[in-house]
């Protein structure tokens, strides 16, 4: 798109419009409590003051939506290990501050471990082509999103020297998961943009069907998440709950099917843990039988013990669920800074509390 | 966009030149495509931004009347 209309979706007269018709449409004096799963989603809202231009009794928060924040301290361990194997471990900035059980993956580099930064995993392979001499482990995290990506890389016959260790995990479970979850009462997802660009809408059908819960996909522009917003309104002023698509550029029907055919050849679904929140079922992909060649967890034996996921007075599992904001966890900006994080939630850049503790204009 | 087998050159604006993985998409120069991680994951519909911009006006314009 270019930046005439990227411009036109962050128009302020727009906006205040669909203000204006959030007003109107908003009940007078229930609560209604929305629920975002995208790090993008929080940093929109936050970084535009968006929450400012909502009705009081109009609440937006923010679930599992940050890939980075959700990977259990188990499997940083697993990355640790390898790296202490000897392997050349890459991986996603994001993830090197992220605490594992005992150490984070920055702090293995500091002991001499080889650990890389690259900009996806194309270049982690690339790498290992020009390192013949060295074995390279990319670190897979990541949602739908980025899960086609590691799928068409260990498809395409990566050299002997390069193996994954998958950690991709998938929205909808954890979106599941969130319905199920007593005191959060939520009435009304919106899903995420980019997820969506590669699954589609039809992962989302259960939630109105079973669950009665209205949900709208939407972009990451301010007119874009306003819009959702709006749409989700309405359809609780109506006493409906649909599958609506607000970000129609992007998401198609069908997701991007040349996506989802190589993420199905290359991973089976399995159960994963997540940060914060355990196990869930059928939330995570791990290469197929087939491929298994490249799976750094069986081609290195890496074996860890149950992860530690939270450290004491860390309240990262309660900021994942969008149980409580950031500024309700004591350590928030004390103990814990985008300078010295204590929580995963602190460290990446789509984690709550990082988005909060970076934004000027926050305001609830 | 410039195309190369699988690798694309990606304008990614004010003439910032990058190299993305066009694989699961299928694009062709002077298309716009969105961009994760080194992966072009999905195209662009620039049409339908226009449309949806102008729709969102429409249907804003007229719930005005209707509302008051």
């Amino acid at each position: 798109m270019g930046m005439a209309e990227k411009l036109r979706f962050r128009d302020p007269e727009l906006a205040k419009s669909i203000a204006q018709k959030i007003r109107e449409v908003a009940p007078k004096d229930e609560t209604v409590k929305f629920c975002h799963v995208c790090g993008t989603h929080e940093w929109t809202i936050t970084h535009y003051g968006l929450r400012s231009l909502l009705p009081k009794n109009v609440e937006v928060i923010a679930g599992p939506g940050c890939p980075v924040c959700i990977v259990p301290a188990a499997e940083i361990d697993e990355a640790v290990q390898l790296s202490q194997k000897g392997v050349v471990v890459t991986c996603f900035g994001d993830v090197l501050r992220v605490p594992g059980s005992h150490m984070s993956l920055l702090d293995a580099k500091a002991t001499g471990a080889d650990v890389r930064v690259v900009y996806g995993v194309a270049d982690a392979v690339e790498m290992a082509k020009r390192e013949r001499d060295k074995e390279f482990a990319f670190f897979a995290v990541g949602f739908e999103t980025t899960a086609p990506s590691t799928a068409v890389e260990a498809l395409g016959k990566p050299p002997e020297n390069f193996s994954f260790l998958v950690s991709h995990r998938l929205i909808p479970p954890a979106m599941e998961l969130l319905l199920g979850v007593g005191d959060l009462q939520i009435d009304g997802f919106i899903a995420p943009g980019h997820v969506s660009a590669i699954i589609g809408l039809k992962p989302y059908e259960l939630f109105p069907r079973v669950y009665r819960m209205p949900t709208v996909v939407a972009g990451f522009e301010p007119i874009d998440v306003l819009m959702g917003i709006y749409m989700l309104l309405k359809q609780r002023a109506e006493g409906t709950a649909r599958l609506e698509n607000e970000y129609t550029r992007i998401v198609k029907w069908e997701g991007n099917p040349k996506a989802l055919e190589v993420m199905d050849r290359a991973f089976a679904v399995t159960g994963g843990n997540w940060r914060g929140i355990g196990r869930l079922p059928d939330s995570a992909l791990k290469l197929r039988e087939e491929l298994s060649a490249y799976d750094a967890r069986e081609k290195f034996g890496v074996k860890v013990e149950q992860g530690k996921d939270i450290l004491l007075g860390c309240e990262c599992h309660l900021v994942i669920i969008g149980k409580i904001k950031p500024d309700e966890c004591p350590m928030f900006m004390k103990a814990c800074t985008p300078a010295n994080p204590v929580g995963a939630c602190m460290v990446s850049s789509e984690g709550t509390c990082r988005v909060w503790a970076t934004t000027a204009t926050r305001s609830q | 966009m410039r195309l190369d087998g699988s690798k694309a050159q990606v304008d990614f604006g004010e003439g910032v030149l990058r190299e993305v993985n066009v694989t699961l998409v299928d694009a062709k120069v002077g298309d716009y495509v969105l961009v994760h991680a080194g992966y072009a994951i999905q195209m662009v519909d620039e049409k339908d931004a226009l449309e949806t911009l102008a729709l969102w006006k429409e249907i804003l314009a007229f719930e005005k009347e209707q509302g008051s």
